[in-house]
């Protein structure tokens, strides 16, 4: 079943620059529906470095990526926007004219289709995607012997299972699928994992009854008349090299960031970034804009703030394609009442 | 003053000049060779994953365990660095690196 829904904007990634903008839409009377390949909201902030201190967010002297998410989030609540999120946009199509502005949007999970007046791009450094280990002809495999996530365990039941990575995933999946797998193995860069303690040390229990094999090394090949895999060739430290027999491997090798389809869209892009003016963060179509790390205009500064500035320039702009007979009165949220009723802060 | 030599994805050998205090990914970034330094030089992605000549290799500090974690997630050679995490100073003048390959 596929959903459709009509909205003002539709914003392409959640990280902290697309949920600023809902804030500035949303003062503009502007709904919003946001869309994100992750499946929680924050973009690099929440998924590269959640912990990590950001010195440079203007009267925050201190902030973490996962606390400035979540102030996003309690600063834009009064709009109510609508999340998509675990989707990925997958097409988007004009369908109006320059002077009046539709889209079609439609995302690649669930298939919902969005029509709006007009689209926020604030993709960072694109999608996130798991990293694929370059091995040669990795991909022949894809699908039907390589694997880069989980969605079905029975896919798995009496299959050899190669498990590759030390982080939570590859240690959480080894101990999931190992009792429906005819045998895994666990294959790791050196003998240290950074996960969860008692999952570390149940799969070490696990090695130790024999009822998994755990090896240190790298696959280098594949092995097995594509697509079929059969094994997987790996290499110590110390040059040797032995072969793995596995039905399906399993890489866990993080995240890496893609620009993916936008690159699709019909919009100019200068080494994968999007080019804007600076006066509405516009793009060479009438309607998309793009905010935050993936544009580019002359002295363009990769920071959290300036795609704050930028979101509120392009609010403006938007406002004239979604209510093209209102006039645009520019007010302060500290001492307009009409601004203050919309935070739900009116006296 | 002093320089960095980097061998590209090609196998073309660069010699850049390079600037103490800076760290290398930023100074291969800065010559303009493909390299991502996607988070910035947190430590936290790997895309500025090099290979570092054997005889430098023991004249560099090692790599802290986050490094280590990080590294985790590419395929590694046992002169694997992330060149994020190499500060550059007057003793590493002539300081040679290869780039790795990106993921798919």
């Amino acid at each position: 079943m596929t959903d459709h829904i009509e909205t003002d904007v539709v914003i392409i990634g959640a990280g902290p620059v697309g949920l600023f903008a809902v804030f500035e839409l949303g003062l503009l009377d502007i709904k919003c529906h946001l869309i994100d390949i992750l499946p929680k909201v924050g973009g690099q902030c929440a998924e590269l470095y959640p912990e990590k201190p950001i010195y440079d967010i203007p009267g925050f002297p201190m902030v973490t990526g996962q606390g400035l998410v979540d102030n996003l989030m309690a600063q834009i609540e009064p709009f109510h926007p609508t999340f998509h999120l675990n989707e990925m946009v997958e097409s988007l199509e004009s369908i109006g004219t320059p002077e009046a502005p539709l889209f079609r949007v439609r995302t690649s999970e669930n298939g919902t289709t969005f029509t709006c007046k007009a689209v926020i791009i604030a993709a960072g450094g694109g999608s996130f995607q798991p990293k694929k280990p370059p091995i040669e002809n990795i991909e022949a495999y894809e699908g039907t012997g390589v694997y880069y996530a989980v969605r079905k365990m029975e896919m798995f039941r009496n299959k050899k299972v190669l498990i590759v990575g030390g982080g939570d995933s590859a240690l959480d999946w080894t101990v999931n699928l190992q009792p429906i797998a005819k045998r895994l193995t666990l294959l790791h860069r050196r003998d240290a994992f950074r996960a969860a303690p008692h999952t570390v040390e149940k799969m070490r229990s696990l090695v130790a009854s024999g009822d998994m094999d755990l090896h240190l090394g790298q696959v280098t090949s594949l092995k097995g008349e594509e697509p079929v895999l059969e094994g997987a060739v790996i290499r110590k430290d110390d040059g040797s090299e032995f072969t793995v027999d596995c039905d399906v491997m399993l890489p866990f090798f993080g995240l890496t960031m893609k620009l993916g389809p936008i690159a699709d869209w019909g919009l100019n892009l200068h080494e994968n970034l999007i080019p804007v003016d600076t006066e509405k963060f516009e793009t060479n179509v009438s309607g998309i804009f793009a905010i935050g790390d993936i544009n580019t205009y002359p002295g363009k500064l990769k920071l959290i703030l300036s795609g704050f500035h930028e979101g509120a320039l392009a609010a403006q702009k938007v406002h004239r394609y979604v209510y093209p007979e209102k006039k645009l009165l520019f007010q302060y949220t500290t001492s307009s009442t009409s601004l203050q009723k919309k935070l739900g802060v009116a006296a | 003053m002093g320089v960095i030599h980097v061998t590209d994805r090609a196998g073309q050998r660069h010699t850049l000049e390079a600037i103490e205090g800076w760290r290398v990914m930023e100074i291969i970034r800065d010559w303009g060779l493909p390299i991502e330094g996607l988070c910035g030089g947190a430590c936290e992605c790997a895309t500025c994953h090099v290979f570092v000549a054997e005889e430098w290799l023991g004249r560099l500090y090692p790599p802290t365990e986050e490094e280590e974690d990080q590294l985790d997630t590419v395929m590694t050679q046992p002169n694997s660095r992330l060149s994020c995490q190499i500060l550059w100073t007057p003793e590493l003048d002539g300081l040679e690196v290869t780039l790795a390959p990106t993921g798919a």
